[in-house]
């Protein structure tokens, strides 16, 4: 077929053209706070990926580390060993700049995966809430007005106090990780299976879904394969929104003390050991973190601005 | 309305139930309170002695029966980290963090409304959109960070506030604390207050703009206008009074946060309230204060939300018809 066209007629435009003009990216082209913020988010989440190829020390490897170092300025050699740190070092001698790569590896990864699990429970909480009815809409609708009486932050410190108290204490250091992302992700459901029942209980009722009724798919099928991409929408919106709120709960988690140990600092643990020298002067120990915690905050709930109007058809 | 209320309170009276099973599963489920309340050195005989003390050696539902029964009363037993009784404590922490909460809320309601007004009248001034602007970065700043800030600017640069603490405080009546009455007092709650109460100012504040906007484009504004009423009477009698029934459901809800959000600020500052008191008792897993914290502020939350469904219902006379109103999140 292709050998056949004349060459004067243009290929039919590829993959990658059709989607560069669609009206998704069409209107991501026309937001230049959304293109900034993707870019900064970008730079930020690929630099906690690749941290142990890009940070210039491992700040947790004891051999690697001179307490000399210790309290180096930003950019200004040490007095004593005339070593060089980029944001300058803490007071055991860590390369803030590499620091803060592995702590973001820490806070995004925390951040994604309870976004993840949220949203995977909520999903699907909200999926059989709103099909099935009944029962099961009773019971699920009243946990989540319960818990939506309380401040996610609250839940999760509770989740996290209780968990902590399972843990034997030997273990609580390794799992510390595990049980922020599971009281950050369970104190976050009620957003995700409110929406999603709403939507459900408009679809349900649509032809298509009596369609796949009457052709005799299982209920599960149905909810799975027919009503959930019609209301992954507004799911992806709150999980972006979800996301920035998931990296600040676990920054402030942190940065309280019940959260992420020194052992495996995340950037509120970062800010957390920041802040007794803000007193003495070592700014540079505390700004850093902060700042790159902000951006990180910023930009993703810009996006997620940006990703909500996107995707309303009513605003277009 | 009679059938109304009585769901309502039922209602509230089913969340502090769930609570409280929530908060006696701490105290039977999690770790070993005799393990965390005696040191290295301990004999079996203390051991058992100290279980007997607290009644651990009774069998489950005896249990739940006593914990029910005494928490009803007020009292949660011993910390295990004090040893005191964790009543006693609370009430001690407790007049720090109401005021707290009290002039924070204060600060956000009137701060709020009034930068609202602002901001929606002159809705296309260069002020107004730099509070905006503004405002959007506030929402996307942890609380945390506000704290840092201002203790940075105002503390260690400035010099002029306190860093932590409640300076110096005056009893009154037996239990309560003030820090109003004195001026160190009320120098150490100005920074804690806007930390705490800034993230709700903003919520407030884009709320009544983005009423009162709403509100200016119906037709009885307009005929106001055309009556040739003055801007004043119009913006603060006619417009303002037709967005205050959202702001106080908000308000009140955000009340409840207000309280929760303190544990934050009250870590920031060292501020020696029931947050702070919570903080540490997740830090070393003393179960009784963290039971009764959560006893204490579910009584508040749903005390607090209750209140704001029947306001919202008493001062809307449309929402007289049956429906669950002013679940917000």
């Amino acid at each position: 077929m292709t050998d056949a066209r004349p060459a004067s007629v243009p290929p039919p435009p590829g993959r990658l053209r059709r989607a560069w003009q669609s009206d998704f990216l069409w209107s991501f082209r026309r937001a230049p706070v959304a293109m900034v913020s993707f870019l900064v988010v970008t730079v930020l989440v690929l630099a906690a990926v690749f941290a142990p190829l890009v940070a210039p020390h491992d700040p947790f490897n004891p051999a690697t580390l001179n307490l000399m170092n210790g309290f180096t300025p930003p950019g200004q050699p040490n007095a004593f060993t005339g070593e060089s740190f980029w944001l300058g070092t803490d007071d055991q001698g860590r390369d803030v700049f590499s620091t803060i790569l592995y702590g973001m590896r820490i806070s995004l990864f925390v951040g994604f995966s309870a976004v993840l699990l949220a949203m995977v429970l909520g999903v699907l909480l909200g999926l059989l809430a709103g099909y099935l009815g009944g029962w099961t809409e009773t019971v699920i609708m009243r946990v989540a007005d319960v818990q939506l009486t309380f401040p996610a932050i609250l839940v999760a410190m509770l989740i996290f106090g209780i968990a902590k108290g399972i843990t034997p204490p030997e273990y609580r250091d390794q799992m510390a990780i595990w049980v922020l992302i599971l009281a950050i992700g369970l104190s976050d459901w009620v957003q995700f299976a409110r929406v999603v029942r709403g939507a459900t209980l408009v679809e349900k009722n649509k032809e298509y879904v009596q369609a796949a009724r009457l052709v005799g798919r299982s209920p599960f099928a149905i909810m799975t394969r027919h009503i959930l991409p019609n209301v992954l929408n507004p799911v992806l919106v709150i999980a972006t929104i979800s996301l920035a709120l998931a990296i600040i709960a676990e920054a402030t988690l942190s940065f309280l003390g019940v959260g992420a140990p020194p052992t495996k600092p995340s950037l509120g643990t970062l800010i957390r050991i920041g802040q007794e020298f803000m007193f003495s002067g070592e700014w540079w120990i505390l700004f850093f973190p902060a700042l790159t915690l902000l951006a990180l905050a910023l930009s993703i709930n810009l996006l997620g601005d940006w990703l909500r109007d996107a995707l309303n058809p009513r605003l277009r | 309305m009679l059938a109304y209320v009585i769901r309502r309170v039922a209602q509230s009276v089913l969340v502090l139930f769930v609570v409280g099973l929530v908060a006696f599963a701490m105290f039977r489920f999690v770790g070993d309170p005799v393990d965390n309340m005696l040191g290295q050195e301990r004999t079996q005989a203390d051991i058992e002695r100290l279980r007997e003390t607290l009644g651990l050696d009774q069998p489950f539902p005896v249990q739940y029966w006593r914990f029910l029964g005494q928490a009803a009363q007020g009292n949660f037993g011993l910390s295990y980290r004090q040893g005191r009784p964790v009543a006693d404590i609370l009430m001690e922490r407790l007049p720090a963090t109401l005021e707290l909460a009290f002039v924070s809320g204060l600060l956000a309601l009137v701060g709020g409304i009034a930068l609202g007004i602002f901001t929606a009248i002159r809705r296309r001034g260069a002020a107004a959109n730099a509070i905006m602007t503004l405002s959007l970065i506030g929402v996307s700043l942890p609380t945390f960070l506000i704290g840092i800030l201002l203790i940075y600017l105002f503390s260690v640069e400035l010099g002029w506030l306190p860093s932590f603490g409640r300076g110096e405080v005056t009893g009154l009546g037996g239990w309560w604390t003030t820090g109003f009455l004195t001026q160190s007092g009320l120098k150490a709650l100005i920074l804690p207050a806007i930390t705490l109460g800034l993230y709700q100012m903003t919520l407030i504040m884009r709320l009544v703009r983005t009423e009162m906007l709403e509100v200016l484009r119906t037709d009885y504004i307009r005929f106001a206008r055309a009556r040739g009423l003055r801007d004043r009477a119009i913006n603060f009698h006619h417009a303002l009074k037709n967005t205050l029934v959202p702001v106080i459901t908000i308000t009140g809800l955000q009340l409840g946060s207000i309280i929760a959000f303190a544990i934050i600020t009250e870590t920031v500052f060292q501020w020696p309230g029931v947050g702070l008191l919570f903080i540490n008792a997740i830090q070393f897993v003393d179960i009784p204060v963290m039971a009764a914290y959560l006893m204490l502020i579910s009584v508040m939350f749903v005390g607090i939300n209750l209140i704001v469904d029947l306001l919202y219902f008493a001062i809307d006379p449309r929402l007289r018809v049956d429906r669950t109103a002013g679940r917000g999140t």
